[in-house]
């Protein structure tokens, strides 16, 4: 028997090719809005997953550092390092910036992290180019998204900066390149007063009696000591000892330490279902909508696509060609369009994905399911063309 | 030696369009006999019931009453119970051919798989239907076309197809609606040749619906169809 619908197809291959294109840059736009909400997850697993922790320790009672501000003091890593199951901590602080570079405003994380060695928590797991930070001061490693090239001097608040490496995927949980100083640089980037602020700072607690008291020399010296000490980091990240149970010492901590402490599973449900879970439903609401619309536009070219073969199929059912057959041939075509629309809306998203701003990761587990989807969308349209097709009186081919 | 049994047999035919008082009686008892190897015209103005008739024959509609016969066989009896044939699909498919007014090819098919496409749909395998394709597009003068699209056909060419496929299935009775009416005087008094070789060579009954006053006197008999009734007459019978 000869398949219709390839012969159809073939025999208005042009028209057909390009309608299955236009349903392809639409299946398309659909691709890219899941490939979105997956990057976003994804930001927010390699930012777990690239600290090198299996223990976040923060401020009590805050879902910091990520989600929430959290402040502590940088030398309470040594208490925690004394825990049974604590193999290594690292200080770390998080700020995220606007900076200029290259006549343009670019959003970036500042990681502070501890350089006295090397593959302490926090610093960047692998480079693609350049060499880790060995000075404590000045020296930066970017993420290639930052459009920082190896060797270039950044101003960073007050300070010049060399970038002595690049890395790349480390970004923050919204997408923004990291970029990695050393601890004591980001504290004072993130904590330290500008030096207007400083002296009004000094003068109001100079005008405290209680602080410049006679006969207490070096008291006042000492308060504004403290004032202006930049001392705190964002979180001390914690690897655990082989064998370690997270949630043991996670408990340990809690209690001995009186501080808050996620494990890898907590920290990645409040980033992925807590920090983006508002986004992930507007992208969730978008996606149904584009599935609607996808459904109705293929619905409608489908049903006219059978509606231009009243008279062939008048024919056809005259001349004695099973019900089945026509839907087949219907079926076909719908599934035919839609695998071309799928092909060229997959194309489409690699091509024009990797200029979104933000990362669009595109998993081939979704374009197996969204091909699954696309052929069912398809099929489930047809069927209302296959509806009409089916009610065409064979009488019609007759005149009268 | 065998009584002769008629390829089409009507008896008392009857439609009603409607119920009540908006019925309409488009056939009011019918009666009409087509031989074997016969070209049999069907001439009647507009609304006369010309297609009506044809729709009962063509076993698209149901009659309303009355007796149809085919080849000996009852398709239809009013008086028990309707059609005596369950699949009126297959028997379309296998014992009517259809040529229209306009053709009707299947525009996205060549010439051969258009003739092609009825054995297929019977069951055919689509080696030994091509080959009864192009014998008969051999038979209708056609066979250098088998591989044109429909579109490159010209008028005469695609009624040769149309009444090709008609026959395709060896189908003993062949219903023609109009089918010389978009040609010329030439071309329809050879479609109408064709028709007369072929219901000769192949045995097949003919009806011929026509309006067209160039080929009615090539009919040797003719059913004249008025409000609903059919008087039977004979024609010139005029050499092709």
């Amino acid at each position: 028997m000869i398949n219709l619908a390839s012969r159809d197809v073939l025999h208005g291959w042009g028209k057909f090719l390009f309608t299955g294109i236009g349903l392809g840059l639409l299946i398309g736009v659909t691709l890219t809005m899941a490939g979105v909400f997956r990057g976003m997850v994804d930001d927010g697993k390699v930012l777990i997953d690239n600290s090198g922790a299996d223990l976040w320790v923060v401020q009590q009672g805050t879902l910091g550092p990520y989600a929430e501000p959290s402040s502590l003091r940088d030398d309470v890593w040594r208490g925690i390092a004394g825990i049974e199951g604590v193999a290594e901590t690292g200080n770390a602080a998080y700020l995220t910036i606007q900076m200029a570079h290259a006549g343009k405003d670019v959003r970036v994380m500042i990681v502070g992290i501890e350089v006295d060695r090397p593959n302490r928590p926090g610093a960047p797991p692998y480079l693609t180019a350049g060499r880790p930070i060995l000075q404590g001061h000045y020296e930066a490693i970017a993420d290639e998204r930052a459009g920082l090239k190896l060797g270039e001097r950044v101003k960073i608040r007050r300070h010049d900066y060399t970038v002595v490496g690049l890395t790349r995927r480390m970004v923050s949980s919204s997408g923004d390149p990291m970029i990695f100083v050393p601890l004591k640089d980001a504290q004072e980037i993130q904590f330290l007063k500008d030096n207007d602020a400083l002296i009004n700072e000094r003068a109001r607690t100079a005008a405290n009696p209680a602080f410049n008291r006679p006969g207490v020399p070096g008291l006042l010296e000492a308060a504004q000591a403290a004032a202006t000490q930049a001392r705190n980091v964002n979180t001390v990240l914690v690897r655990l000892a082989p064998g370690a149970d997270p949630a043991a010492v996670a408990g340990e901590i809690q209690r001995w330490k009186r501080l808050t402490a996620y494990t890898k599973a907590q920290m990645e449900d409040i980033l992925i279902a807590k920090l983006i879970a508002t986004s992930a439903k507007q992208i969730g609401m978008f996606l149904v909508i584009l599935a609607i619309v996808t459904a109705a536009i293929v619905a409608f070219i489908i049903y006219t696509m059978t509606l231009a073969k009243v008279r062939e199929i008048a024919v056809l059912k005259l001349i004695g060609a099973k019900n089945r057959t026509i839907a087949a041939m219907i079926l076909q075509q719908a599934l035919a369009l839609g695998v071309i629309g799928f092909l060229v809306g997959r194309v489409a998203a690699g091509l024009w994905g990797p200029a979104f701003p933000k990362y669009v990761l595109l998993l081939p587990q979704d374009a197996i399911g969204g091909f699954i989807v696309v052929l069912a969308i398809c099929a489930l349209a047809s069927s209302v063309a296959i509806r009409a097709a089916l009610r065409i009186d064979p009488a019609e081919a007759i005149g009268g | 030696m065998a009584e002769p049994v008629p390829a089409i047999k009507l008896t008392g035919l009857r439609k009603r369009y409607g119920a009540g008082e908006t019925a309409v009686d488009a056939l009011k008892g019918v009666d009409m006999t087509v031989w074997p190897g016969e070209v049999v015209g069907l001439v009647g103005p507009s609304g006369s019931g010309k297609s009506t008739l044809l729709k009962c024959l063509g076993a698209v509609i149901e009659p309303t009453a009355g007796r149809m016969e085919l080849a000996g066989e009852t398709i239809y009896d009013g008086d028990a119970g309707g059609w005596k044939i369950a699949d009126l699909r297959a028997l379309r498919r296998d014992r009517i051919g259809f040529v229209f007014q306009a053709p009707y090819l299947i525009p996205f098919l060549d010439v051969t798989d258009n003739v092609a496409l009825l054995p297929m749909l019977a069951g055919q395998d689509n080696a030994a239907a091509r080959k009864r394709a192009l014998e008969l597009l051999t038979a209708l003068d056609v066979r250098h076309r088998a591989g044109a699209q429909i579109s490159q056909l010209s008028g005469g060419e695609q009624q040769r197809v149309a009444i090709a496929r008609a026959l395709a299935n060896h189908a003993p009775v062949i219903l023609a609606d109009e089918p010389t009416a978009p040609l010329d005087s030439e071309r329809a008094l050879t479609v109408v040749r064709i028709l007369n070789d072929l219901a000769r060579q192949y045995h097949t009954a003919i009806v011929v619906v026509t309006h067209d006053e160039k080929i009615i006197p090539t009919f040797r008999r003719i059913y004249h169809i008025r409000d609903g009734r059919t008087h039977e007459e004979a024609g010139e019978g005029r050499a092709l």
